[in-house]
């Protein structure tokens, strides 16, 4: 897993609260059993006009201009700025695959729906939580700033503003640790592996037909 | 020290190790397994070279991808992209040694049917699958909820997850339901209450006379939801009729440890002194049909209630939302929503196919025929027991005489991942979770509702009032 130190970028604005996972990455696409290549259908149904489906050139598909991705200030960037709630409805990892695999490192918005929070960090991926009040402040400076970037320092815990102003975040120190250091959880849980065994054997006696 | 609430004694029965941070490893002692969000997880197995921690633990189905028009092999998915995905679950399955239902096997239907008919879930139990609506199983009086594909693979790999304990929220529906009131009701109202985030970073509970007057059907129907309400969790405590349900099914103790465990799970309710983080409590009487009109689960009213008005509401996020969702569904707000039409109607998915729930429908069908303006009413059990248990009580055979189809088990229109969809601009009758913009096809506008209530709307060709409805 790439690690997750210090990330300076582009910030795109999405406005819209309670972005749901169907969304992000509609469900057409979840017929692939691959990780990657889920970017160029992130948010499918709003960035193209017409109907996407699995195999198809992108390249050659009508964009929708109006959507805030198309806009060409917002090309290359790696800080998605959202609102409350982002990432609800399906427990899809397909989600942060997509927004990963089209260039976004972190996103930040005053509220996630945990488990799409919790896949961000499978992936080596930063969701932020922020006030709604400095939502409002970023929402405003991205659209006055182009070229508006963010500095994200994780190891400081925290989000950088152009005029040197920076905004503290909290996050569990464990996840902190893997993001970092790029670790693999299953490895990390592997060295319990006695406690493991030593548990499954206490419910085998208490609870023998769970272990039948 | 006070008691513990049901999520509590749940969460400290299978810590296996406490972390210093605050997180610990969980034991999961039930994975479920569908075709969707299985492949990259037992891939990323085989590239580390491990192997299942514990497989018996593990049971799959198929479900998402197949089609609801008979068919006998995966061969016959005429979808290159979906048969890819059957196939590669069989061999995944056949590689690793996992149980699973598949196609033809009278089993077979969406992973939270499957799962408590054939007593894989059991009370006390942590279980999880990659798939949200995985809380539905915590009607059992079990810790059940979704989680992402890098857990699927990491409960594969470890029998474990890495978890923080959530806030205990206790949703307490006292009173007796009006008639015609069902669980899916019930659930809509407290989504309509708390809104979709209230339950973030909660495990939910559902109590109160209400609630325990619901059926083990209602109950899932209830907790299915709570996800929409964005609770990962949501559960009922044990009663006896817990107990009934998951009696004699195929995964279940027999015998001496059937004794030992109803002795265990009785002891599986929330303590009388335990100490929540939140309650919110609902006046069951108040409870009136529902019917969503936007594209977030929050978005719903009573069937007599007219269409709200965005610019009434103070929250300039929310107002936007609303302004967004009025012009996506082509309603208007201050409209009755009997005025709205239908131009389909599903009557399944993980929240609303179990027999109960094709009682309901059936009951209001019968001796009726579909609207002529309703293009197709599609009626698809949750399983291929269910589908028996109904034909054998006559049901397919009033669906077909009002002119619905019968179809195979499986999602179909819940999220239009095979050829079960809606068309851009069709509205439709749904008993599913969700009314996001697209999940039911491309541009479609889903109402969710109750099965009886998407029946009488099937036959009215629009939403009606159930209450008043003569049978
Ligand atoms: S029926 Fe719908 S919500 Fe339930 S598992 Fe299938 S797709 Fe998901």
């Amino acid at each position: 897993m790439e690690k997750f130190i210090k990330v300076k970028g582009l910030v795109a604005p999405l406005d819209r609260a309670n972005v749901d996972t169907d969304q992000i990455i509609p469900k057409q696409f979840l017929k692939s059993i691959k990780r990657t290549g889920f970017g160029p259908n992130l948010f499918d149904e709003w960035r193209y006009l017409d109907e996407g489906y699995p195999g198809q050139d992108n390249s050659k598909r009508p964009l929708n201009k109006e959507f805030v991705l198309n806009e060409p200030r917002y090309a290359g960037a790696s800080v998605l700025l959202a609102r409350r709630n982002f990432g609800c409805g399906s427990s899809r990892e397909h989600a942060p695959w997509a927004l990963d695999d089209y260039g976004f490192r972190t996103v930040i918005a005053s509220s996630f729906a945990d488990i799409f929070y919790n896949n961000c960090f499978k992936n080596g991926m930063l969701p932020i939580v922020v006030d709604e009040s400095v939502a409002d402040v970023l929402f405003d400076e991205v659209a006055s700033t182009p070229g508006y970037e963010l500095v994200i320092d994780l190891e400081n815990q925290l989000v950088v503003r152009p005029n040197g102003e920076s905004i503290a975040f909290q996050i569990d120190a464990f996840r902190k640790h893997c993001l970092l250091n790029g670790l693999d959880d299953i490895g990390l849980t592997l060295q319990n592996a006695g406690d493991i065994r030593d548990y499954e054997g206490r419910r085998a006696e208490s609870e023998p037909w769970i272990m039948a | 020290m006070a008691g513990k609430t049901l999520y509590d004694k749940l969460w400290d029965a299978h810590v296996v190790t406490q972390r210093e941070d605050g997180s610990a490893l969980v034991y999961i002692d039930r994975q479920i397994i569908h075709e969707v969000t299985s492949p990259q997880a037992f891939e990323g197995l085989r590239i580390a070279g491990r192997k299942p921690w514990r497989v018996s633990a593990n049971v799959a189905t198929l479900d998402h991808n197949v089609p609801t028009t008979p068919f006998k092999s995966a061969a016959d998915i005429e979808d290159e992209t979906s048969r890819i995905q059957v196939q590669t679950l069989e061999n995944n399955t056949r590689e690793f040694g996992i149980t699973e239902f598949g196609i033809g096997d009278e089993r077979q239907g969406i992973v939270h049917v499957m799962a408590p008919e054939q007593g894989a879930v059991l009370p006390g139990m942590t279980v999880v699958c990659g798939d949200s609506h995985t809380s539905t199983n915590g009607a059992f009086g079990c810790l059940a909820h979704g989680i992402g594909t890098s857990e699927v693979e990491h409960v594969l790999a470890t029998q474990c997850l890495i978890a923080k304990k959530m806030n205990n929220l206790l949703i307490r529906v006292e009173g007796e339901l009006g008639v015609g009131i069902t669980a899916k009701d019930v659930v809509l109202h407290i989504i309509g209450v708390i809104g979709t985030a209230g339950g973030n970073g909660c495990a939910m509970e559902f109590g109160g006379s209400a609630i325990r007057s619901l059926s083990m059907e209602g109950r899932m129907t209830v907790c299915n939801m709570s996800i929409e309400a964005g609770a990962r969790a949501g559960m009922v405590a044990v009663d006896e009729k817990t107990i009934e349900y998951v009696k004699g099914r195929p995964f279940a103790p027999t015998d001496a440890q059937w004794e030992q465990a109803v002795a265990y799970w009785r002891t599986l309710t929330s303590d009388s002194d335990a100490v929540f983080d939140r309650i919110v409590e609902i006046d069951a009487t108040e409870i009136r049909p529902q019917v969503s009109w936007g594209t977030s689960p929050e978005m719903v009213i009573p069937v007599d209630a007219l269409l709200p008005d965005p610019q009434t509401e103070s929250d300039p996020v929310k107002r936007s939302g609303m302004e967004r969702a009025y012009e996506y569904m082509a309603l208007t707000p201050g409209m009755k929503v009997s005025d709205i039409n239908v131009d389909r109607v599903f009557i399944g998915s993980c929240t609303n196919s179990r027999i109960e729930d094709l009682r309901a429908a059936a009951s209001v069908a019968k001796g009726k025929k579909k609207a002529d303006s309703v293009k197709q009413v599609l009626v698809v059990p949750g399983s291929g027991l269910v589908k028996k248990q109904a034909e054998s009580e006559g049901l397919d055979q009033i669906f077909i005489d009002a002119g619905f189809e019968w179809r195979e088990p499986g999602c179909s229109m819940c999220l239009a991942m095979n050829p079960d969809k809606l068309l851009a601009g069709e509205h439709c009758a749904s008993t599913s979770n969700r009314n996001f913009e697209g999940r039911q096809g491309n541009g479609g506008r889903t109402h969710l509702v109750s099965p009886a209530m998407a029946a009488a709307a099937a036959v009215a060709g629009h939403f009606v009032d159930v209450r008043e409805w003569n049978v």
